[in-house]
């Protein structure tokens, strides 16, 4: 199935439209992704930033538009869609780590069920990843008896132990204290020099200048600008970019 | 010294202030009597009223129960315990409460929380009933059971045992308990009899031992049921949805006498002909599981919807499908929050067992009935109902309270890991 493996856009969005009921959540949103690159989107509330990037992995269907995610048409076929969420992780706002089960369990046990890894390599695996992400000290504690931000890296090191090609977040800092803030934009940073692809929502815009190879600016459903950060933050060219921009840096 | 706090800045030079006792009329017997007892003329009055009937209650009851004639309960201990079982057979039932004990007591030391409260309830009335005189023997084996709960305790606290195993134990324990009662395997319909003691029939079986049974065949079976019946009830598939809600909402509609007396007349009606007669106690056993099958999914809906949209989409986003979904992320998570619920369930099905002495089976409440006729209390002047009665209550609400007891304190503190 991941038959254009070699392809350079790794995640293709052609015209993609999603509604709510009546409520029209995206309208033709179009953006490829290259292999590699880090996609930083920004918007205000209520713009479809997180639809979006959900309806790459199947959390929220599409109604109308093709995506394709490396080489796999994204399909009503449930074949399909496991294929791409075994390609993507994706780490959420809230961490959604799961509370009955301990840091280690909670890394391997995708691994091992999905990706049918031997529980002994999947636990080294878990290790090595919870040293890259700082704290290979928590493994045997619950989610519960973690902070956020040692939370939220738990949840970055489970998806990267299914070794996916692209990594998701959503706003993965914005439910973090300041100071815990800066521990996870570290590992992102870190990410995106080892060359993940990731796509990013979120409101932190010095990582957006400091990282991102774009910056997708989104309102009410649509792109309305895309851009490197330096033409960007120097240069907007849309009113709406201008005034959000505007409101947010001040 | 004057604090004006008015002004825009002050110091309170006075500061560490000594600690004061509080105003007499705020504590000790006193304070606690006004405040709780005679706070106002119409509470005073209420209280006063209520201790006078107290009074009366208590006086008139501890004399009722002085003077009251225990004998047809100390005479019919065995019967009130197990009913009509052959008393030269009673090392079946004690091998049962031996197993039960060990696994009791294992769990207690390997899971603590609800499993270490109850197994302390049981261990108390192991140890009550190794000392009063029951019986030599039968005094031996409450001790050896107490032994064998701490035993297993021990061993469960210190040695890591397998989880999984212990609960692999417990399913099997309830097939075993009803080969080893019953003596054997008697299954003539599919070629199986084989017995390690002569067989017992199931109607020879009674008393507590009876409405145990009842009461956990009742929750165990109908626990997959439930569970089954709670995920169907949130099925996408229509079809599906309308039997499970069809059936909640049916079984829920009735009382469990009337499935109890459908079970008499009608389980045949929805057997294949050649299974034959099933037994009593299987056509109540089989009510009451449909019955309580109902109530289970009610309370295991309850644990799903407390589950947050996160853990699914987390859980889709690992590529995590449905079954290992459920099995892994969903399910544990929603039963560990009903534990206190399927507890309080239970202690309700426990004592509505004694709908099932109305249907011929001898357990608790049909032990009591048949006591009273018995011809050797005839010339007891008033009868010996009063003294059955309050007796068999007494036994429903010591097991009843200390399960609510065991999860109650259980309630506050359950979550996961040391939070
Ligand atoms: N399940 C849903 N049902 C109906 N409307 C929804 C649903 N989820 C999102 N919406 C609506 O779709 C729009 C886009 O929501 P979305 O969550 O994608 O915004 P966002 O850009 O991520 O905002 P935020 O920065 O607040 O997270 C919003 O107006 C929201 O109210
Ligand atoms: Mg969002």
């Amino acid at each position: 199935m991941a038959g254009h493996a070699e392809d350079a856009d790794i995640i293709i969005a052609k015209n993609v439209n999603k509604w709510y009921g009546e409520f029209h959540a995206l309208k033709n949103v179009s953006l490829t992704v290259k292999r590699r690159e880090v996609v930083v989107i920004i918007g205000p509330s209520g713009s479809g930033k997180s639809t979006f990037i959900r309806t790459i992995n199947r959390l929220e269907e599409h109604q109308s538009g093709d995506i394709v995610v490396d080489g796999i048409p994204l399909t009503r076929d449930v074949r399909n869609i496991e294929a791409i969420r075994m390609e993507t992780g994706m780490v959420f706002q809230q961490f959604n780590l799961f509370p009955h089960l301990t840091v280690m369990q909670n890394i391997t046990l995708a691994p091992i069920h999905v990706r049918k890894m031997k529980k002994q390599e999947a636990e080294a695996r878990a290790m090595q990843l919870l040293e890259r992400v700082g704290i290979p000290e928590q493994a045997q504690k619950y989610p519960g008896q973690l902070s956020g931000g040692q939370q939220q890296r738990v949840a970055i090191a489970r998806a990267l132990a299914m070794q996916p090609k692209i990594m998701l977040f959503d706003e993965p800092t914005s439910a973090l204290d300041p100071e815990m803030i800066r521990e996870v934009l570290e590992v992102m940073e870190e990410l995106a020099e080892s060359g993940m692809t990731m796509v990013v929502v979120t409101h932190e815009m010095g990582f957006a200048k400091g990282v991102a190879d774009r910056i997708v600016f989104m309102d009410s459903g649509e792109i309305v600008e895309i851009g490197t950060p330096d033409h960007f933050f120097t240069n907007p060219q849309h009113d709406r970019t201008k005034l959000f921009l505007q409101q947010i840096l001040k | 010294m004057a604090t004006d706090i008015r002004s825009t800045s002050w110091v309170n030079t006075n500061h560490p202030a000594p600690a004061q006792k509080p105003p007499a009329s705020e504590v000790g017997v006193l304070g606690w009597l006004r405040t709780n007892l005679f706070s106002g003329i119409g509470n005073s009055f209420l209280t006063i009223v209520t201790l006078i009937a107290l009074y009366f209650i208590v006086t008139n009851l501890v004399q009722w129960l002085l003077g009251a004639y225990w004998e047809p309960i100390w005479v019919n201990r065995k019967l009130f315990a197990v009913g009509q079982y052959p008393l030269e057979q009673l090392w079946q039932p004690a091998l049962v409460l031996l197993m039960v004990s060990l696994l009791f007591g294992l769990s207690a030391g390997r899971w603590g929380s609800i499993m270490r409260n109850l197994g302390v309830g049981l261990g108390a009335l192991l140890l009550a009933l190794a000392l009063i005189p029951i019986g030599l023997q039968a005094q031996v084996v409450m001790a050896a059971s107490l032994a064998l709960l701490l035993i297993g305790y021990l061993i469960g606290a210190r040695i890591a045992i397998s989880g999984r195993w212990l609960a692999v134990a417990w399913v099997l324990s309830l097939p075993a308990t009803f080969v080893i009662l019953l003596g054997g395997i008697n299954l003539p319909r599919l070629g199986v009899t084989w017995n390690f003691a002569p067989l017992v029939e199931s109607n020879l079986w009674g008393g507590l031992m009876l409405t145990m049974l009842l009461a956990v065949v009742g929750i165990a079976l109908s626990f997959p049921i439930g569970v089954l019946l709670a995920l169907g009830r949130r099925s996408n598939l229509p079809v599906v949805k309308l039997f499970c809600v069809g059936y909640i909402e049916l079984i829920r509609g009735v009382p469990l006498i009337t499935l109890l007396f459908m079970g008499m007349t009608m389980l045949p009606l929805f057997l294949p002909s050649n299974w034959g007669n099933p037994s009593q106690l299987v056509r109540a056993m089989t009510a009451i599981t449909l019955f309580s099958a109902a109530y289970l999914a009610e309370n295991v809906r309850g644990g799903l919807q407390a589950i947050p949209k996160g853990q699914y989409e987390a859980a889709d986003a690992l590529g995590l499908g449905g079954f290992d979904k459920l099995r892994f992320i969903i399910l544990p998570q929603a039963l560990t929050k009903v534990i206190p619920a399927i507890v309080g369930q239970f202690i309700g099905l426990f004592k509505d067992t004694s709908l099932a002495s109305l249907v011929g089976l001898l357990e608790l409440v049909a032990v009591g009935k048949a006591v009273i006729q018995q011809p050797a209390w005839l010339g007891v002047t008033g009868g010996v109902a009063k003294e059955v009665y309050v007796f068999v209550a007494f036994v429903f609400f010591i097991f009843s309270f200390g399960m609510s007891f065991a999860s109650r304190k259980l309630e506050s503190k359950l979550g996961f890991g040391k939070r």
